[in-house]
């Protein structure tokens, strides 16, 4: 399906505008749980959806705001690419537009980059609900700041994301994964040794006692990488991953606080209580715990980590990591240049934003 | 734009927060800071600053702020947009004496570094580890990491390793107002807005770098570099197209036209077959037993996409004699015209025969020639225009060609500017690549970092006033097509 209901959107916005109105941005709804909880009028992105345009050869796709996931990766597996940033999609509605506002990137991130990694470009409407057009389809531009990777974690505040356009990659010609038995520190030990020796993994995971890794490339290097990491190989590598990223598997089903902390890769097990689960080399660590907010927050901090309350909030504490008084006034001005009236999804990434 | 200030009183109180050596006003010691990369604009600041100290800037800066005085920093001053350019009312901040490594994380694969290291110096101070800081610009030698940061720049493995916004992790930068942020952190994301995306490439107009955070990478186990000739430029083209649909992302892919690969050859003899009408030179890296079977495949793609030669370096010696002649592209164009001229444009590349097509007919209308030497793989061409400055009016003549050049790039829906940045050169064509609604955004940003407008004022981003001016003359040709594009 295709549609272009942009004009009908840039309506709407001028209405919420002129009349000073909340709007709450929504496709898929699959990210229902994420973020802070606004009460404003719907402005519903799903219609505007489709690819407007894919050169394989260029590399480049662009499509609109409400186009499914789904949808993308199935043309793109067509000419045998991918997203390599491997968007989770919470639900089978998932779209383009949430996943490049929540910067939503999966087990490839630490390989290849994040979702933000791989845009080159956007067409958006701002606050004012003028229409602007920030980067190209070109993937090198440094024309002009860089407005376009400024949307990717804005979670709607600063424009209404209309089109993106993304870098794709070739699909590896080969993927496997081998697991281990090992504990934490082991497991560590081996996954930074492993990308230090320029193996072709492409996702990690330690859960349970247990370290996932998958190889990614073509046969031979991935064929003498299995060899030096040795391991049981799993059977369904693609699906233990996309469970992985989807957040389908025993781990997330649960109903206490899930903690998402950003930190360096080679820190040191956290003294927080909780069931842990590890991604990206160790960067990326899921908490599912009672801890309290602060505590969490104070022990990220103490690393230069970061702390977002993903899903199951049971008090009032930030979503978000807070920011440090310098960085929240830039935040306050950024938010006022795009959105003086303060309409779009206000309060949805940090409350006075 | 600030009021004239009293430079007496400026000097006085910059040297009661620098020592005295570190603050130059003489005239012949502003000299050598007139200009950066592009030195066809020159100007005398009113001082230079060389703080060593991450509170000195402070210092400065919440000074400049207080006397409403512009600054401009400066890195190395490599640049080739004028982005240095100093401004004849404010002061010029060179970062030069920030040259600490300040930690190097060979397990996270970090460094922590002041904004003055070279680019180059990083890679070498962390070889022993095995690792390297990827970006790699062709002013590496020289150029430096904070300079890096705020031109977003690139280089020849751009295209499978990414631009420095790609390799860096945390900034620290201090505001206007003098206030130190910590952009970014430890982890791969951070909450909030990117700004360190928005940092990056925002050529110093929103704050003052002190201090970069580096991806490393490991190096890779081999290299491979496949030197391929053609007879028709179009043919290469297609050659680069062939490769990356074969699903294969080299670490390099770059191109020569005749004039360049000649100039290139008399230079450093890399071996280069000079009766070729283009050359590409295509590297793969990974693990050895991949870069064999890349090679093997890619050396197939090249003879069925009509290569009249194909050679594999046969050994290390030759692969960096091969990449020699690239990386001396520039300097050998200049041994043969008294002065050039280097774009940055950047297209889809199927649009590389209508682009080469119409930039040839630009060079018979202008009489001027031009050598092209491209990042293939990107679609980013660097187009050289041989000129002799000594001979009045060919300046203009060639930034008029140039200004043609990049416009022809945004027809095509390419940009104006792949890695070099704006700066003061490409301003003019800002108004060409965006419209007033989308500038007057870029404003509000400028404003929400920089209140006052003293960051670097004038560069990067154009006033609507002076758009409509230029706008006004392409109007009056009867060249530019739809100076308003509508985006939809």
């Amino acid at each position: 399906m295709s549609k272009d209901i942009s004009q009908s959107l840039q309506a709407q916005i001028f209405d919420a505008y002129e009349n000073k109105t909340a709007l709450k941005i929504q496709a898929g709804n699959s990210k229902h749980f994420y973020g802070n909880s606004i009460n404003a009028n719907l402005l519903d992105v799903s219609e505007h959806q489709g690819i407007i345009s894919y050169e394989p050869t260029e590399l480049v796709i662009t499509a609109r705001a409400g186009t499914r996931l789904s949808d993308i990766e199935k043309t793109l597996s067509e000419s045998n690419q991918m997203l390599a940033f491997e968007p989770p999609a919470f639900s089978e509605s998932a779209t383009l537009g949430g996943t490049i506002a929540g910067n939503f990137s999966g087990p490839r991130r630490a390989y290849a980059g994040a979702a933000r990694d791989f845009v080159l470009g956007c067409n958006i409407i701002n606050g004012k609900a003028e229409a602007l057009s920030f980067g190209g389809q070109v993937m090198k531009n440094v024309a002009g700041y860089d407005a376009s990777r400024l949307m990717c974690g804005a979670m709607g505040g600063l424009g209404v994301i209309l089109d993106v356009s993304l870098k794709v990659l070739p699909n590896p010609e080969t993927e496997l994964t081998l697991s281990h038995q090992c504990d934490i520190h082991q497991a560590q030990k081996n996954i930074h040794q492993w990308v230090k020796q320029s193996l072709p993994v492409s996702a990690s995971c330690f859960y349970n006692r247990q370290l996932f890794v998958r190889l990614s490339g073509n046969h031979s290097s991935v064929t003498s990488a299995k060899n030096i990491i040795g391991g049981e190989s799993i059977s369904s590598s693609s699906g233990f991953w996309k469970k992985l990223k989807n957040q389908q598997n025993d781990f997330f089903k649960t109903d206490k606080p899930l903690w998402r902390l950003s930190l360096a890769s080679n820190s040191a097990p956290l003294d927080l209580s909780g069931e842990g689960l590890y991604e990206w080399s160790g960067a990326l660590r899921w908490l599912s715990s009672d801890e309290s907010a602060d505590k969490i927050r104070q022990t990220l901090e103490a690393i230069n980590g970061q702390a977002t309350l993903f899903r199951n909030p049971q008090s009032d504490a930030e979503i978000f990591h807070p920011l440090s008084p310098g960085i929240l006034k830039v935040h306050r001005q950024l938010k006022k240049a795009f959105d003086p009236e303060n309409i779009l999804n206000p309060g949805n990434l940090y409350k006075e934003l | 734009m600030a009021i004239p200030v009293d430079k007496t009183h400026l000097i006085s109180r910059l040297q009661y927060i620098l020592p005295a050596a570190s603050v130059l006003h003489q005239k012949e010691d502003l000299r050598p800071y007139e200009c950066d990369g592009l030195s066809a604009y020159r100007n005398l600041p009113l001082a230079v600053v060389l703080p060593e100290k991450t509170e000195q800037v402070q210092a400065i800066l919440k000074l400049c702020f207080e006397l409403e005085v512009p600054v401009v920093a400066r890195g190395a001053g490599t640049g080739l947009s004028g982005g240095a350019l100093p401004l004849p009312n404010g002061i010029l901040l060179s970062l030069a004496k920030f040259k600490d490594i300040i930690d190097i994380d060979p397990v996270q694969c970090v460094a922590r570094v002041q904004p003055g290291v070279r680019n180059l110096a990083i890679s070498q101070a962390v070889e022993h580890y095995g690792l390297y800081y990827a970006p790699d610009p062709s002013s590496q030698i020289a150029c430096t990491i904070g300079g890096n940061v705020a031109e977003n720049s690139g280089g020849v493995h751009c295209l499978k390793y990414g631009l420095t916004v790609h390799n860096i992790q945390q900034l620290k930068i201090i505001t206007i107002e003098g206030e130190l942020l910590t952009i970014g952190g430890s982890g791969l994301d951070s909450a909030g807005y990117d700004l360190l995306a928005l940092m990056t490439g925002s050529e110093g107009m929103l704050g003052v770098i002190v201090e970069v955070s580096v991806k490393l990478l490991p190096k890779p186990e081999s290299a491979q570099v496949i030197l391929a000739a053609f007879d028709d430029l179009i043919k290469a083209g297609e050659a680069v197209g062939n490769i990356i649909s074969a699903g294969i992302i080299p670490a390099g892919l770059e191109m020569m036209d005749k004039l360049a690969i000649k100039a290139a050859e008399d230079f450093v003899h890399a071996g280069y077959p000079t009766d070729a009408a283009a050359i590409l030179l295509c590297e793969l890296d990974g693990s050895a037993a991949e870069v064999a079977e890349y090679i093997n495949t890619v050396q197939k793609l090249l003879t069925e996409s009509g290569a009249t030669q194909v050679r594999v370096a046969k050994d290390e010696d030759e692969r960096i004699t091969f990449w020699k002649g690239r990386k001396a592209a520039f300097p050998a164009v200049g041994r043969i015209s008294p002065d050039y001229y280097c774009m940055d444009g950047t297209i889809p590349r199927k649009h590389l025969p209508q682009v080469l097509k119409n930039m040839a007919e630009l060079s018979a209308k202008y009489n001027l020639p031009v050598a092209n030497v491209f990042h293939a793989g990107d679609g980013n061409l660097h187009p050289l225009i041989l000129y002799d400055a000594n001979i009045p009016g060919e300046l203009e003549r060639t930034e008029e060609f140039g200004g043609k050049i990049l416009e022809l790039c945004v027809e095509v829906g390419g940009s104006i500017t792949g890695e070099h940045g704006i700066g003061i050169e490409k301003i003019n064509q800002m108004c060409v690549q965006f419209n007033s609604v989308e500038l007057t955004q870029f404003h509000a940003i400028k404003k929400a970092f920089d209140e006052k407008g003293l960051l670097n004022p004038g560069k990067a981003v154009p006033t609507l006033h002076r758009c409509a001016e230029f706008g006004a003359m392409h109007v009056h040709h009867g060249e530019l097509p739809h100076p308003e594009l509508e985006r939809f």
